[in-house]
């Protein structure tokens, strides 16, 4: 530390935390106002209260959303994951135009979400599958598709075939090689997969504003409700609860990542 | 089972096909089809027309809205990397503790919801907000300042966003390059800065391009920071999609709008897998 401390000058030191506190500032300015009254913001907050923690906590709408958001999210990286995973094992073996086949599964990744929002919207409708949670679980699994591909994809490329190989020759079935071979083995990607579905979908924005409405209303399409038209007096508080969400998320990786070495 | 059907199915292509069977049914049926039908939309009204893509090009208030996407992503991306490439820079000498600190703010913020991020940019923002009651409480003002519902504001809450994808690709290609490369240089006479400019810079630039059509790529699509801290001229081409389908229901309009962002995504992304390629993109730690 002492050798490296003296290579950086203050200056880029100065710099580099400036950044970090640029990234990271809605910490340092929502989790001390959600401690403030709840009837106006001012900053810093004049006295201490957790009024908007107990309003928060007594508010149904709310709490209907966390709880709608929260089996999407559930639902859709579950599906992705499986969805994922029969995918990465299908590339290993010989497919016609698989160049193609690759860059259409990662396309959902790739066109910004307005298009798929609009386009699925419009499609969803049709089968009145709009502001319902399977739509939104539709639209999410394939939203989340392409991370859990590339996660699963990122490990079985690590994977010694000749182990699979070993246990058919010894008599094990496709299906007995699949559970008790493979899938321990990629095991730790599959779960960041469905680790990093789960976190997409659970603040998927922009597909939900089109495809929930009144009924099936997710977090995020509620807290942008609540944004643009009206700032309820409660949203620091929701937003420090989420911040202590991401920052739990961010060890539950750090864990998955650190195991795998 | 018939013994001819199960040779069949043992064979890998078989196999193969099987495995793709379900997710690329899902795939084609709720996303393929969806966007070709919007594709079908902007040229059938009902019968074969091309006037949704005319309108675009001459109006000019729609050629506006072209204007100021392709100006808001050409700065936030040169913001990105005009602060994420020193930061890279830094964080990639930085010692152990310090670049750990720095990578925990980068993944952290990634991880934090992104209307919570944009919200607390209003806050900071708005007519007396944090910086406005500051600014006039030390008196370097005397009226409200208006920061938000600007090309400021909506720069300062996409920059935020989308300065990981600048850092990330820049930093890894720096850590890569050996650290005898620019001593090297400097054995020979190169100044620090010389050795700089002439030795880890050229070096650096695959990380440069990544990042740079990264950033850009995604700010082209972008919908929820102009939405929240935009006024109506920083409306970009997502908003404007928005805008037809949800307030004026011109869908035809809205889905040729969508294919023009379409193509020019893919336009870019194709230059993108050219220059970087997907594969490296892993590697790179995105």
């Amino acid at each position: 530390m002492e050798a490296d401390a003296k290579k950086l000058h203050a200056i880029e030191i100065i710099f580099g935390i400036l950044v970090s506190i640029y990234l990271i500032a809605p910490i340092f300015v929502l989790v001390p106002m959600s401690f403030g009254p709840a009837r106006f913001f001012s900053f810093p907050p004049p006295e201490f209260s957790v009024e908007q923690y107990i309003k928060f906590f007594h508010s149904g709408p709310w709490w209907r959303a966390i709880r709608i958001s929260f089996e999407v999210a559930v639902l859709a990286s579950f599906f992705a994951t499986v969805l994922g995973i029969l995918t990465c094992l299908a590339m290993r073996y010989k497919i016609p135009a698989k160049g193609f086949l690759n860059a259409m599964f990662i396309s959902p990744m790739i066109v910004p979400l307005i298009i798929t929002a609009v386009a699925l919207y419009s499609f969803l409708s049709k089968f009145h599958l709009v502001d319902t949670v399977p739509g939104l679980v539709l639209a999410h699994t394939i939203l989340t598709l392409p991370f859990v591909i590339i996660t699963v994809s990122a490990t079985l490329k690590g994977l010694d075939p000749s182990l699979e190989h070993a246990a058919a020759t010894l008599g094990a079935s496709p299906m007995k090689v699949f559970f008790k071979v493979t899938l321990p083995l990629i095991k730790r990607g599959a779960i960041t997969g469905a680790v990093f579905a789960y976190m997409i979908s659970f603040d998927e924005t922009v597909v939900a504003i089109f495809l929930s409405s009144s009924h099936a209303i997710t977090l995020p399409k509620k807290m942008w409700d609540s944004i643009r038209f009206s700032i309820e007096p409660i949203l620091p508080a929701l937003s420090t609860i989420l911040i202590l969400f991401a920052i739990l998320m961010l060890v539950l990786l750090e864990v998955l990542s650190r195991k795998r070495k | 089972m018939d013994k001819r059907l199960k040779n069949i199915l043992m064979h890998p292509t078989a196999k193969g096909m099987l495995l793709l069977t379900p997710a690329l049914v899902a795939l084609t049926v709720f996303f393929v089809i969806p966007i070709l039908r919007m594709f079908h939309l902007s040229l059938f009204d009902p019968h074969f027309t091309i006037k949704y893509y005319i309108a675009f090009f001459q109006r000019p208030v729609y050629m506006r809205v072209m204007w100021i996407t392709v100006k808001i992503s050409l700065i936030v991306t040169a913001v990105c990397l005009l602060v994420g490439y020193p930061f890279a820079f830094i964080l990639s000498r930085a010692g152990e503790k310090l670049s750990k600190v720095f990578l925990v703010c980068i993944v952290l913020s990634m991880c934090i919801s992104l209307l919570v991020r944009n919200f607390s940019w209003i806050i900071i923002l708005q007519r007396s907000g944090i910086v406005d009651s500051f600014l006039m409480k030390m008196g370097i003002t005397h009226h409200h300042v208006r920061l938000l519902h600007n090309l400021f504001s909506v720069v300062l809450g996409m920059a935020e966003i989308l300065l990981p994808y600048m850092i990330l690709p820049i930093f890894s290609v720096l850590k890569s390059i050996d650290p005898n490369l620019p001593k090297a240089a400097q054995t020979m006479g190169a100044r620090p800065a010389q050795a700089f400019w002439w030795v880890t810079f050229p070096l650096s630039l695959p990380g440069v391009y990544a990042g740079f059509l990264l950033v850009f790529i995604m700010s082209l699509g972008y919908f929820i920071t102009p939405a929240l801290l935009g006024g109506s001229r920083e409306m970009m081409i997502s908003n404007m999609i928005a805008f037809q389908v949800q307030t004026v229901l011109n869908w035809h309009f809205a889905a040729s709008l969508s294919m023009i962002l379409l193509v020019a995504t893919l336009v870019f992304y194709t230059i993108f897998n050219r220059v970087v390629g997907l594969e490296k993109l892993e590697d790179l730690g995105v």
